[in-house]
């Protein structure tokens, strides 16, 4: 039994519609635009918004790189990455970055700065930063409308309140192009400043809302922050204020993840598999030559 | 003394309306809900001024507007039709005729509002202190240590323990809860206050307390306020001139002490000998 599928799965009039999407997103930088979301053959929440405008962006001429959770081996990125070349013939896929024109990930930014010939899509559970504050969508809108984000600050003010200093560690609220706050989608605080005039077209697509927004290349954006406490990164410093390697590849300027060893120590290790394996072959390199 | 306030024919139609709603409401019909078509007229034709400094009472029973009338004011609802003009030293502003981002920044920096329920005019959900951080960033205060000092300033001022300033409200009392919120309100240091049945439902002796520091805050910055009540002794405390409301219309107006030392219409004088 053989089932034949259009390129890309989806059928030719959804994938323009996305695109069309996709341009309003990039003409309104920050601003989530509605579209009809297509039931893709998996569950939503596994990243359909953003496998759908990699579906619609996607031609033989592009080459792939799909992250999960930094990684490109997680079972989620394997499975994605596997849909795409099924439904996708011709397209190349690939775990390194240089060689990636379209990028899909959902908790990272990859470590090596994005170049403009490259875009980034970005899988969003929660699209709209607003709905901690404001339960009616209606009444959101208009927020967004009118940039008012009073409430979203009055969060950081409290949580500078409670533990003297801002405690968001993911989907941290971040204004766009001077107007439009959005949900940045599950990175980490450390991945926030490379948004900021990304060389590199950044789309978010959330499947289960439906909708899609952007960050187009060499645009402001400013994580929300008080005059007199500014944003910060995560600090991978230890009890002695030094920066902790990556015990790996050595790295000190990378996120890191913390694992627990069976003894109950802690173990530090790039987050962006990619990026441990560059440095960690460039080491090596180094040491042979 | 500068008029701040020019409100009129304020009127506020529930319903869709028809053309016999006015005719059929009233004191005379004594009714505001028009028999022919259902709506109520809520408010009609009000009209008054209000100067700096100067506090303005509406009183009358329930059902009689005079709430109608702050919450049109207010922009938590929209007239049916009238007019209010906003008089600043360097600008007016034709109320109604404002988009909704010139009437949040009037509502957010130039008016206060403080309700009877502390849940209007409160988030339960954020510390006190938060309460009033929300009030300064809605009018583009960014910095959080100024935030803090002028919420501590605010809070002491309105005599609410500042050890208890990053509880959440709904921990408060009654009158701890009114004196958050009007430290809120005064967040801003708004030229305007409307203050809806503030009192009401409060220990006398809270009420009696909060009387004396709404008077106390209108002497110190001039504020002009417009009070909402059904009680004479507020009536008789707080206001210089003073509204009387019933069914929608008012029925006669003119300084406190003539309104209550001599009442012209039947239905004042009746209110005035029922609350001696
Ligand atoms: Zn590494």
């Amino acid at each position: 039994m053989s089932v034949t599928y259009n390129f890309g799965f989806m059928d030719e009039h959804a994938k323009k519609e996305v695109r069309r999407s996709i341009l309003k997103a990039i003409s309104i930088p920050g601003y989530q635009v509605p579209y009809s979301s297509r039931e893709m053959p998996m569950g939503r929440g596994f990243g359909t918004g953003g496998l759908q405008i990699t579906l619609s962006l996607i031609g033989a001429d592009e080459t792939l790189k799909v992250i999960d959770q930094g990684s490109d081996d997680s079972v989620n990125a394997v499975n994605l990455r596997q849909f795409v070349e099924l439904t996708c013939p011709g397209v190349n896929t690939t775990t390194h970055l240089n060689e990636a024109t379209l990028i899909q990930s959902r908790h990272r930014i990859p470590e090596v700065p994005l170049t403009p010939n490259q875009t980034l899509v970005l899988q969003v559970p929660y699209p709209d930063p607003l709905v901690v504050v404001e339960p009616s969508e209606d009444k959101r809108k208009v927020m967004h409308g009118e940039a008012d984000y009073a409430r979203l600050l009055v969060k950081l003010y409290e949580d500078i309140v409670k533990f003297d200093e801002i405690t968001i560690s993911h989907r941290y609220p971040t204004r766009i192009n001077g107007h439009y706050v959005i949900d940045p989608s599950p990175i980490p605080r450390w991945d926030v400043p490379k948004l900021h005039n990304s060389p590199a077209l950044i789309l978010f697509g959330a499947g289960r809302e439906k909708k899609i927004y952007a960050v187009p290349p060499h645009t402001k954006a400013e994580p929300l922050a008080f005059d007199d406490v500014p944003f910060r990164v995560e600090s991978f410093n230890d009890a002695q204020g030094n920066r902790r390697p990556c015990e790996r590849c050595g790295a000190t300027d990378s996120f890191l993840d913390e694992y627990i060893n069976e003894d109950g120590s802690k173990r530090y290790q790039c987050s962006d598999s990619d990026y441990c394996d560059t440095v960690l072959a460039e080491t090596k390199e180094a040491a042979n030559a | 003394m500068r008029k701040i306030l020019e409100v009129r024919n304020l009127s506020k139609i529930y319903g869709k309306g028809c053309p016999r709603c006015i005719e059929s409401t009233g004191p005379e019909a004594d009714t505001n809900m028009c028999p022919h078509c259902g709506s109520v007229v809520a408010i009609h034709d009000v009209s008054f001024d209000l100067h700096e400094g100067e506090i303005l009472g509406l009183m009358g029973e329930s059902g009689s507007g005079k709430s109608t009338v702050v919450k049109n004011l207010y922009f938590d609802q929209t007239p049916t039709s009238g007019s209010a003009r906003f008089i600043e030293e360097d600008a007016k502003h034709e109320m109604f005729n404002l988009n909704a981002a010139q009437q949040r920044r009037l509502r957010n920096q130039r008016f206060g509002m403080v309700y009877q329920n502390p849940h209007l005019g409160l988030n339960f959900g954020i510390s006190s202190g938060g309460n009033i951080a929300e009030r300064l960033l809605m009018s583009d205060v960014s910095h959080y240590g100024e935030i803090r000092e002028r919420a501590k300033e605010l809070l002491s001022r309105t005599e609410v323990l500042l050890s208890r300033m990053d509880e959440s409200p709904a921990a408060f009392s009654g009158g701890m809860q009114q004196r958050v919120q009007i430290a809120k309100a005064l967040a801003t240091n708004p030229p305007l206050l409307y203050l809806d049945e503030v009192t009401t439902g409060l220990d006398l002796s809270v009420q009696a307390r909060i009387l004396d520091l709404i008077l106390e805050i209108q002497q110190e910055r001039n504020t002009a306020m417009i009070v909402v009540t059904h009680d004479l002794g507020v009536i008789r405390l707080l206001t210089g001139r003073a509204l009387v409301m019933k069914y929608g219309r008012v029925i006669e107006s003119g300084l406190t002490d003539q309104i209550l030392e001599d009442p012209q219409h039947a239905y004042t004088q009746r209110l005035v000998a029922s609350a001696l």
